[in-house]
Formats: structure tokens, C-alpha cells, sequence
């Protein structure tokens, strides 16, 4: 067996990224790398710069600046949504952007789009490859649906799902497209403690099928207890990236989150 | 319980056939009935309103599934129109027969899809609107003032003696003998009108329930995510706008060997709008809902210039408003309180439909 080199072990690799809007510098000089198989987080207040990077990854911005190697294939410079999605980069929203008017089985089927080659001329026949790929996109949808825990009637209208199951229906359509690397934007956002602990089970079985998850979160306890790795942005940089427990002490990350002053309660607050 | 619902099914299925020859024998019988009831002239409504059901259905792909308002819709009918008017009469001196004029027409409207959808990619909504609205325009204008100074279009006058639509010796544009029965023109032209609306109803149900239809339907609903899901929605949108415009393009050469007659003013903004109000008046992306809005609005204006006169000389003793503007009135006001009622359409996708099927089926289980 041959040791991976550093290249093979590296899913993911941002160098010196930088975006700007007009006069404000949403990211400067962002370098990261996450390996593969990892929950790796991205923390930081309001406005640091999180989904911006989220939104480069999945091509939906394009970089100023900077390297993006994703599995060794460099996609710095223009690149489009679906290519990234085609190379292995799927996510889910920050504000839920489910396909409202469609059921919760087609929203998933909608997601082996890029899986499957069927064309109107398949579509018309109807002939054998269509039927074979249109049969084995239900088996695959519905068997997501069931993994997510989603056990509703699966022709339920995305619209009409419950908060958290809308969110679990997001991720179900994020894997159907098989990604290597899933990103999620604030997953636990607005849940309860019983379904942010679900949650964090379901992202540990993604973790052991063989997929990285990138994370971002506001729930420090959430991410600190899950997460291999953390980086952490501040106003468009990267303040720190470390194992949870270092970035929990962490002055840098700690000034970002609370100021300057040191507070002795707050901080408590932080490690609880 | 296993048996009472295999009984059902086979009842099921035993009634779908039922259905489905009473259908047939109503929609083959329809032109002698209307023909015998109501007289030739509404055989002529029925069969307009065949071809406004193909440009509805075809308007259904790209504002009803993939969600791309489009208010310049009837230009592809005119390209469709034009090409088998100028290549069948003796505008050019060209007499190509129908089996290529139409389909070279579809094939027209199709690139002329491909190249108002190119342009207007990043567009939606409104914008998208008012730059269809705009090319729409463009091709009328172009059609009223391409008589110089070469004379293609013949201008404002139009082209007039266009060869009717016609199989080695037999013509559509005569009245026929067959099986014992007499078939005049209007009635031929309805039963191939019926065979290509037909046609494009199966395309649209075949494309609605496949990869492609859930692509449109995924863009629709929300444009961003559709994109990371990894749907070149580039292609995605030029396809809806090719199939839409292919099958305007269709209606369009029919229209024209129909009529013997094209002329600019056939192909103005208001036409876009009536095709656009059937699409939403019946349900947009529901096919059922776009058949009911293209022969409601059809036959509905007919009905009101036929009955207002009459209808005010029964109520009045005299005519009071003249029943070609009360007409129009009264069509007005119709679409208003149908979309102040029921604003999804009279007859929403079935979306609803579909959720509580399931519903039933998951209490069998």
C-alpha cells in the first residue's frame, strides 16, 4: 500500500480566494484545505464572509482571485453551478430553497439530474433506457428519503413538509447527487435539541458512507462537538483553523465572537 | 381487502376504456354535430380553436413548466405561418408540398426559439417579459415591411391564394365523398388538426412526466437551487423555448394552408395575450386546465357576439350596445372574475391532486 500524498489527501484546496462587492471585501486571501472524509466547520459572525465562500464553491459567485483545486482538478476562474456539482460539490441553503410545488420524492429525483442522460427523445419513446433510468431514480429517491428519516408520504409537497423535515428534504436532495463533498449552510438553524441531535447523527452515518461534509453553523456547542477540523472568519479572513478544542480558546476567535474586553461569564458561555 | 381493490382496479380500467371510446366517438362525430346544430361557420370556431389548444400547449412548456414568461409568443405562429405561405403560393413562385413547408416551418420556429431564448438567458420575470413582448414586435414589424425593396412579405397586404394543405391529389381545401359521407373542407382540417393537437398533447404529457419536465419544473420553482442540483439550466431554458416555439410553428403552418390568407395583422401583441390568458386563465402547467382556457376562449367570444344581440332583444326589445363591443365587454369582465375566483386557473395543476391520491393510497397500505 502507498501513503496518500499530501495531494491525494486534500479533497478540497483554497488558495488566497478573494471576493469583492463594489467597495466591500467580502473575502480576502481565504486558504483552506479539507481533507478527505472529514466534517470540517466554518464559523464566524454575521457578515464574515461564510456563505460567500459557499456560494464560490458552488460556482454561484466566481472568485476574483485565487486557487480552487477540488479531488486534483483545478476550477479557479470561471466555472459553472453545474460543473461543480457534476465534479462532486452538492449543498444545501441557508434559507431553505426547496422546489416548493413539487413533491418531496421529486425535489430528490430532481437532484439524479446530473446522474442520468435520458433526453426528449427518451422521454418521448419512453424505450427501455428511459424506463431503466426512470425506475432506478425512484428506488434511489425514495431510499434517500427514507435515510434522511423522512418517513411523511413521499408525495407530500416540499411547501407542506415541517420546518426540520424541509431541511433533512434538502440534504436528501443534495446527496442524490452523489457528492464528494457535501456543504451545508446552517443546517441546524431554527431546530430544537432533539432534532439538532438527529441531525448530528445523520451527518456522522453521510461522514462514515465515505462523503466530507463542510459545515457552516452559528451553534458553537453543535459544530464543536462534531467537527474534525474548524476555521473560523472574521471580515472576509480566516482568524484561525484548528481542532475545536484549540479554536475554543482561541484569543483571536474569542475577541471576534465577544470584542475586546475580556469577559470571564461569556466566555464560559462559549465553552459550555 | 386485496380483492376488493384488484376488483376496483379491473372496474378501473374497464371505465378508463369506456371513457376513452365515448371520447374518441365525440371528438370524430364533433363536426357533423356542431355542423348540423349550430351550422358550418362554428365548425370553423372549433377548428380555430384546435390551433389556438396547439399554441396554448405550446406556450404551456415555456411559461407553465419552465416558468419563462413569454409575451411574444405569436411570433413563432407567424414564422410557422410565413414560411409555408411563402414557400406554398405564388408569392415566390414557390409550390413545395405541406409535408415540407410544416415541418421546415416548425423547424424555423424552433432556431427562432433558440434564438430569442440565447439572449434573454440571464432574464426573468418581468424583464424576460418585456423583452419577448419586444421580439414579438419585431418580427410583425418585420413581416409588415419586408414588401421593400424586395418584395418578400408582400407587406400590410399579406399573401394571399396560399396553397391549401394537400396529398398528391387530394386536397384539403375541397369537399370529399368517403364511407358515404360528405366531408367539406372544414371538416377535413378539423380531423388533422385533431391528429396534431393530439400529437402535442402526448409530447407534452410524455416530456411533463420525465427527467427534462422535472428540470423545467425545478427551474421554475426556484432557479438558483436548480443550478447547484447540476442542471445546466442554460440548455434546460433553450430546450422549453424550442419546444414551445416548434410547436407555435406547427399551429402557424396549419393556420396559414387553413386560411389561404397570412397577413401581419393576424400576429400582433393582442394574440400573444390571448394565448398567454388561456395558458393562465385554464392552469398553468396542467394540460387539462390549457385545453379548458384555449376552447373557452375561443368559443366564449363567439357565444357572446352570437347571443348579446339576441339576448338584448329578448331582455330589451332592442339592440342597446352593439354585440361586437359588448363582446368583448363581457369576455373582459369573465376573465376578471374567474381570476378573481380562482386565481391558480379553473383548473389548477394537479399537484393537490397528486398529494391526496397518495394520501389514499398510503391508507390502503
Amino acid at each position: 500500500m502507498t501513503t496518500p500524498t499530501e495531494f491525494d489527501v486534500n479533497l478540497l484546496e483554497l488558495s488566497g480566494i478573494a471576493k469583492r462587492f463594489g467597495g466591500l471585501s467580502a473575502l480576502s486571501d481565504i486558504s483552506l484545505h479539507i481533507r478527505r472524509g472529514e466534517i470540517y466547520g466554518l464559523i464566524g459572525p454575521n457578515g464574515a464572509g461564510k456563505t460567500t465562500l459557499f456560494n464560490i464553491l458552488t460556482g454561484l459567485y466566481q472568485a476574483d482571485s485565487g486557487r480552487f483545486t477540488f479531488n486534483n482538478t483545478e476550477y479557479s476562474g470561471r466555472c459553472k453551478p453545474h460543473v461543480l456539482a457534476q465534479a462532486g460539490i452538492a449543498r444545501t441553503f441557508q434559507n431553505i430553497r426547496l422546489f416548493a410545488n413539487m413533491t418531496a420524492l421529486e425535489n430528490v429525483m430532481v437532484g439524479r439530474h446530473l446522474r442520468t442522460s435520458s433526453g426528449i427523445w427518451d422521454a418521448l419513446t419512453r424505450n427501455a433506457k428511459a424506463r431503466a433510468e426512470e425506475h432506478a431514480i425512484v428506488q434511489h429517491a425514495r431510499a434517500l428519503l427514507t435515510y434522511v428519516g423522512i418517513d411523511r408520504p413521499h408525495q407530500t409537497l416540499a411547501k407542506n413538509l415541517p420546518y426540520g423535515e424541509q431541511r433533512r428534504l434538502e440534504i436528501a436532495r443534495a446527496l442524490a447527487t452523489d457528492p464528494k463533498l457535501l456543504a451545508l449552510d446552517e443546517p441546524a438553524a431554527g431546530m430544537n435539541a432533539t432534532e439538532t441531535e438527529n441531525l448530528k447523527e445523520l451527518l456522522l452515518s453521510i461522514r462514515a458512507s465515505g462523503i466530507t461534509v463542510l459545515l457552516i453553523e452559528h451553534d458553537v456547542k453543535f459544530i464543536l462537538g462534531l467537527c474534525d477540523r474548524v476555521a473560523v472568519l472574521n471580515y472576509g479572513k480566516k482568524i484561525a483553523e484548528d481542532v475545536p478544542e484549540k479554536i475554543r480558546c482561541d484569543p483571536a476567535v474569542i475577541t471576534a465572537y465577544l470584542g475586546t474586553e475580556p469577559i470571564i461569564p461569556a466566555q464560559a458561555g462559549i465553552q459550555s | 381487502m386485496r380483492n376488493v381493490l384488484k376488483h376496483l382496479s379491473s372496474k378501473n380500467r374497464r371505465s378508463a376504456w369506456l371513457t376513452f371510446v365515448v371520447f374518441a366517438i365525440v371528438l370524430l362525430a364533433l363536426p357533423f354535430f356542431t355542423d348540423a346544430l349550430f351550422g358550418r361557420g362554428w365548425v370553423r370556431i372549433v377548428d380555430f380553436a384546435l390551433l389556438y389548444i396547439m399554441l396554448a400547449l405550446g406556450l404551456n412548456i415555456v411559461v407553465g413548466y419552465a416558468g419563462l414568461l413569454d409575451l411574444g409568443y405569436i411570433a413563432f405562429f407567424a414564422v410557422g405561418a410565413y414560411c409555408y405561405a411563402l414557400l406554398g403560393s405564388p408569392q415566390l413562385g414557390l409550390h413545395l408540398p405541406f409535408w415540407i413547408v410544416l415541418p421546415l416551418g416548425a423547424l424555423l420556429a424552433c432556431i427562432f426559439g433558440v434564438l430569442l431564448g440565447a439572449p434573454t438567458l440571464r432574464l426573468r420575470g418581468d424583464y424576460l417579459a418585456i423583452v419577448t413582448l419586444g421580439f414579438g414586435e419585431i418580427i410583425r414589424i418585420f413581416l409588415n415591411n419586408l414588401n421593400a425593396p424586395i418584395n418578400i412579405t408582400n407587406g400590410p397586404q399579406g399573401i394571399s391564394m396560399i396553397d391549401p394543405i394537400r396529398v398528391g391529389e387530394f386536397s384539403l381545401g375541397n369537399t370529399h365523398e368517403l364511407f358515404g359521407l360528405t366531408f367539406p373542407s372544414v371538416h377535413l382540417h378539423y380531423y388533422l388538426f385533431l391528429f396534431f393537437t393530439l400529437l402535442v398533447i402526448f409530447i407534452s404529457l410524455r416530456l411533463e412526466d420525465s427527467r427534462i419536465g422535472r428540470a423545467w419544473m425545478a427551474i421554475r420553482e426556484d432557479e438558483v437551487a436548480a443550478k447547484a442540483m447540476g442542471i445546466n439550466t442554460r440548455n434546460i431554458k433553450l430546450l422549453a423555448f424550442a419546444m414551445g416555439a416548434t410547436f407555435g410553428g406547427l399551429a402557424g403552418g396549419l393556420f396559414a394552408g387553413f386560411q389561404g390568407f397570412v397577413s401581419p395583422e393576424s400576429f400582433s401583441l393582442t394574440e400573444s395575450i390571448t394565448v398567454l390568458c388561456m395558458v393562465v386563465l385554464g392552469g398553468m402547467g396542467n394540460i387539462n386546465g390549457v385545453l379548458l382556457g384555449g376552447i373557452l376562449l375561443v368559443v366564449l367570444p363567439e357565444a357572446l357576439r352570437h347571443g348579446s344581440g339576441p339576448a338584448q332583444q329578448l331582455l330589451f326589445g332592442k339592440t342597446f350596445i352593439d354585440p361586437e363591443s359588448l363582446r368583448m365587454l363581457l369576455f373582459g369582465l369573465a376573465l376578471i372574475t374567474v381570476m378573481l375566483w380562482r386565481p391558480a386557473g379553473l383548473w389548477p395543476s394537479n399537484q393537490r391532486r397528486r398529494e391526496l391520491v397518495t394520501k389514499n393510497d398510503s391508507a390502503h397500505l
